[in-house]
């Protein structure tokens, strides 16, 4: 049984992939060659894309929100229209239309898309897996202290959760909240220390060394 | 005070089944986008504002809710709401 070899690293190897592609493999693949030889776009514009998406990432993000932290003007416009906002710092992000939620001291703001996996890609790179599965997606809505908790963020029955079901035409960014003993940080550091999932909400935002 | 409309048509829509029937708050007013019921099957979308809609824990999962002063806030198309005021 060929799964049972395992590599010298000690995991087993991945099966190659021969099935045969799935409907929609094969119609993106119909679509792209269509468009190709009708001249629409060259092979090297979606590479292009491709490149373009997979070079976002939550360092982008990290960049808002540590501009945020240092910046009040900055943070009431990002508050006020977050496209806007980040388009004004430089960054690329296409169509999409951007809302911007405030950790405070009473509330806690989380992030989720029950119908599908709407994500604020054009900000924050691809979603995790995590985020795209059932589980994350129904019980969210449903349970998110628990969720929460099994993230490792306890949030106390004092503080507010402010769940945001991601249905339609909005995306979402969280702002956490500044850590304590951070006073003198740069942007740059600042921005090191905010994580992917702090800006869905499922982390805070540790202070450094503690 | 809104209410999410208790209607289970065919085909695409965006409304939650979860918040049909359920009264809420409107939390902002997101703009005029592309009706997603037209949308989805190719014909000319009509423009419909697309509405930020808060709810209580208590409101949606009753009994069952986790924590009833939780919020929840979804967005709802103009078409899906009923005015309660």
């Amino acid at each position: 049984m060929p799964h049972d070899h395992l590599s010298p690293s000690g995991h087993p190897y991945r099966e190659d992939n021969d099935q045969p592609l799935t409907y929609w493999q094969t119609m993106e693949i119909a679509v792209r060659e269509l468009l190709v030889e009708k001249g629409h776009i060259t092979a090297e514009e979606v590479h292009a894309q491709i490149d373009a998406m997979d070079a976002r990432s939550p360092a982008m993000g990290a960049v808002v929100v540590a501009r945020a932290w240092t910046d009040p003007v900055f943070k009431a416009a990002l508050l006020e229209d977050g496209s806007s906002a980040c388009r004004d710092m430089g960054f690329d992000i296409g169509p999409m239309h951007l809302i911007a939620m405030e950790n405070t001291e009473d509330t806690h703001n989380v992030v989720v898309c029950t119908l599908c996996s709407c994500y604020p890609r054009n900000l924050l790179g691809l979603p995790p897996d995590w985020y795209k599965s059932r589980e994350y997606r129904s019980r969210t809505v449903r349970e998110p202290r628990k969720v929460l908790a099994e993230f490792g963020v306890n949030v106390p029955t004092t503080m507010k959760i402010r769940v945001h079901d991601s249905t339609a035409d909005m995306r979402y960014v969280v702002i956490p909240q500044r850590p304590s003993g951070t006073d003198g940080y740069s942007l740059d550091q600042l921005a090191d220390l905010v994580t992917r999932d702090s800006m869905i909400g499922v982390a805070i935002v540790k202070q450094p060394g503690v | 005070m809104v209410r999410v409309k208790d209607r289970w048509p065919p085909g695409h829509a965006r409304t939650p089944a979860y918040l049909r029937g359920k009264c809420g708050i409107v939390e902002r007013s997101c703009g005029m986008f592309n009706n997603p019921e037209q949308n989805a099957y190719r014909l000319k979308p009509d423009g419909r504002e697309l509405l930020r809609v808060r709810f209580t824990m208590a409101e949606v999962w009753g009994d069952a809710a986790e924590n009833p002063d939780d919020i929840l806030e979804a967005e709802i198309y103009e078409h899906w709401l009923t005015p309660l005021d």
